[in-house]
């Protein structure tokens, strides 16, 4: 059973916020994903190869060639916060 | 109880491909930020990356180089943080099914061999660089950081070892050889300074004799040679201290100060192993089918000892000689079309530039015209292969001494200009003239009867002091061969 603290945890790794109200529904529902997938674990599955990718398809390349990169203004464009032709963020260590 | 240090490295290369690991934006060091950068690097919605076929070409050479053994299949995944400069959220990399594994490098030290086992060989990409605003330019106490995404999205390589290090030194060789082989297979820089060669140490002590693995530590970006055989040898002392307290090591990261050789723990960030991998959609597998591999194997460079074995056998160098000279790429590639332009003996060619002019390039900082990369900035000594074949075969044939070779060849290197100019501008020809020097021969012999008195008595040594008096005489300049024998026969005479 996924608890309370599980979904807390997790979504503080992907940086989501979640109310305090909606803890039981997303436990509940992260639950019934893993159980699903306890159930096929049932199954014998040691000649199966796991499938990472569902095309069939490898080695897509591309050759080592430069293209004309973005003009800078434009890459600076969604940036909040622009400084010196950078983007400046918060400290990164808090203090 | 004795404790003895188990040390693993982590070495991350950047590869010197001419574009990015996913995207086509250009990769090099430097320049105004953020103008090399896309939707693919900047990690816009609905970007795909796109592999550079070239980069794998790079990391199959260095897996080979390695002799690890290449699985037929490997993925890439997605380690997924929170990071600035990481504008995705996630890092592209490898995990669970790596491009190679199980490798192995031997490293000399002090005539011991030790065998350093390689657990993985991956391919991931570099991250942007964080400029930390504020007075102390560190991390810690910066208040706020600019980030430039030009070096986002490079291709990175990284290599693993195996806990099979003992001690800061081999460690420091391990790293050394490393570089020199990554240089000899044409795939990096390996500048340290600049970052394309970063190194990341993992460190715990053990009870002789044990061969289990204690608490480990993270020393991280050890970027200089010396700074990786300090920083080690900093924490062997901090852990060795604590465990003799019978205190515990605690799991962190630790942060080495070159200036103060201090150890300070990292603040660690929370969650910060919770990487969540999971297989990367947007890239499918890789396959190194064994056509693929054995056509890297066949386009292979030459290896420092390939190339040591070639020089003893072709040109008959010294094993010493031929050791030295591929222990550097730079040095070997000099010597090398020093030996094609020219006809100077090829053992006189090594000894000049294991000698004088490995001196001279140390004290200098310069490095030698040849393919190598070298960092932004760097002076190129202005000695040509040409002018140096040429000046070891006027100082072997006897047309200038070895001692005013060791005044010229400074000059060579300074000024661009031949031996032949700078001997004759100086007037350092050899004096090989038989009168000329029998007059200074004479002057000494007359001028020391009480030398010439021991000579005859039987102190043969003697003779070396009037070579000694010839030579000031002549400053240096007189055929050392030349005056022994017309010593010799005026002597006893």
């Amino acid at each position: 059973m996924v608890t309370h603290d599980d979904v807390i945890y997790v979504a503080k790794l992907a940086r989501l916020k979640v109310e305090a109200d909606d803890l039981d529904r997303y436990a509940g529902q992260l639950s019934s994903i893993l159980s699903h997938i306890d159930k096929i674990s049932e199954l014998d599955l040691t000649s199966v190869e796991p499938t990472s990718h569902v095309i069939d398809l490898s080695n897509v390349f591309r050759e080592d060639e430069p293209r004309p990169s973005v003009d800078r203004d434009e890459a600076l464009a969604n940036g909040p916060e622009v400084e010196n032709g950078a983007f400046r963020v918060p400290p990164i260590l808090e203090s | 109880m004795e404790f003895e240090p188990v040390i693993g490295l982590e070495i991350h290369v950047e590869l010197s491909t001419k574009s990015k690991m996913f995207c086509g934006c250009r990769v090099e060091f430097g320049g105004e930020p953020n103008t090399r950068t896309c939707p693919v690097c900047l990690a816009h919605p609905g970007a795909l990356p796109v592999m550079n076929q070239q980069a794998i070409r790079y990391l199959a050479r260095i897996s080979l180089s390695l002799e690890c053994s290449v699985p037929e299949k490997s993925i890439f995944h997605r380690k997924n943080y929170f990071y600035p400069d990481l504008p995705k959220g996630y890092q592209i990399s490898q995990y669970d099914q790596p491009f190679a594994v199980d490798g192995q490098l031997h490293v000399m030290l002090d005539e011991k061999d030790y065998r350093v086992g390689i657990e993985r060989v991956h391919q991931e990409e570099d991250t942007a660089k964080n400029i930390h605003g504020g007075e102390s330019g560190r991390i810690a106490g910066s208040t706020y950081s600019l980030i430039d995404f030009n070096r986002s999205g490079t291709p990175l390589v990284e290599i693993v070892t195996r806990p099979d290090i003992h001690s800061p030194q081999v460690a420091r060789a391990f790293l050394n050889k490393l570089k020199n082989t990554l240089q000899y297979l044409d795939v990096s820089d390996c500048n340290m300074e600049e970052g394309s060669l970063r190194c990341d140490a993992n460190i715990s002590m053990r009870p002789v004799g044990d061969t289990g693995l204690g608490v480990k530590t993270e020393l991280k970006n050890m970027n200089s040679f010396k700074h990786l055989e300090k920083g080690l040898t900093q924490e062997i002392i901090r852990q060795t201290e604590l465990l003799k307290n019978g205190e515990k090591i605690v799991q962190q990261t630790v942060h080495f100060d070159v200036t103060t050789g201090d150890i300070s723990p990292l603040r660690s960030k929370e969650f910060a192993h919770d990487y969540r991998y999971f297989p990367e959609p947007d890239l499918v597998p890789l396959i190194a089918t064994a056509k693929f591999v054995d056509g890297i194997r066949a386009e292979m460079p030459e290896l420092p000892e390939a190339r040591a074995q070639r020089y003893m056998k072709d040109l008959e160098l010294p094993e010493y000689n031929a050791e030295v000279l591929t222990a550097s790429r730079e040095l070997a590639d000099f010597f090398e079309s020093v030996t094609e332009k020219t006809s100077a003996s090829p053992k006189s060619v090594s000894n000049w530039a294991m000698g004088d002019l490995s001196g001279y390039l140390n004290s200098t900082g310069e490095h030698l015209a040849t393919k190598s990369v070298f960092p932004e900035g760097s002076n190129i000594c202005k000695l040509s292969p040409e002018n140096f074949g040429n000046f070891v075969k006027m100082v072997d044939e006897g047309i200038i001494g070895v001692t005013s070779g060791k005044e010229v060849l400074p000059e060579m290197c300074k000024t661009g200009k031949s031996a032949n100019k700078i001997v004759k501008a100086k007037g350092l020809t050899q004096i090989s003239d038989q009168s000329e020097l029998e007059a200074h021969i004479d002057e000494a012999i007359a001028g020391n009867p009480g030398q010439v008195e021991q000579y005859r008595a039987g102190k043969e040594q003697v003779i070396g002091f009037f070579v000694g008096q010839v030579m000031k005489a002549t400053r240096g300049q007189a055929n050392p061969k030349l005056v022994n024998e017309l010593l010799k026969k005026k002597l006893s005479g």
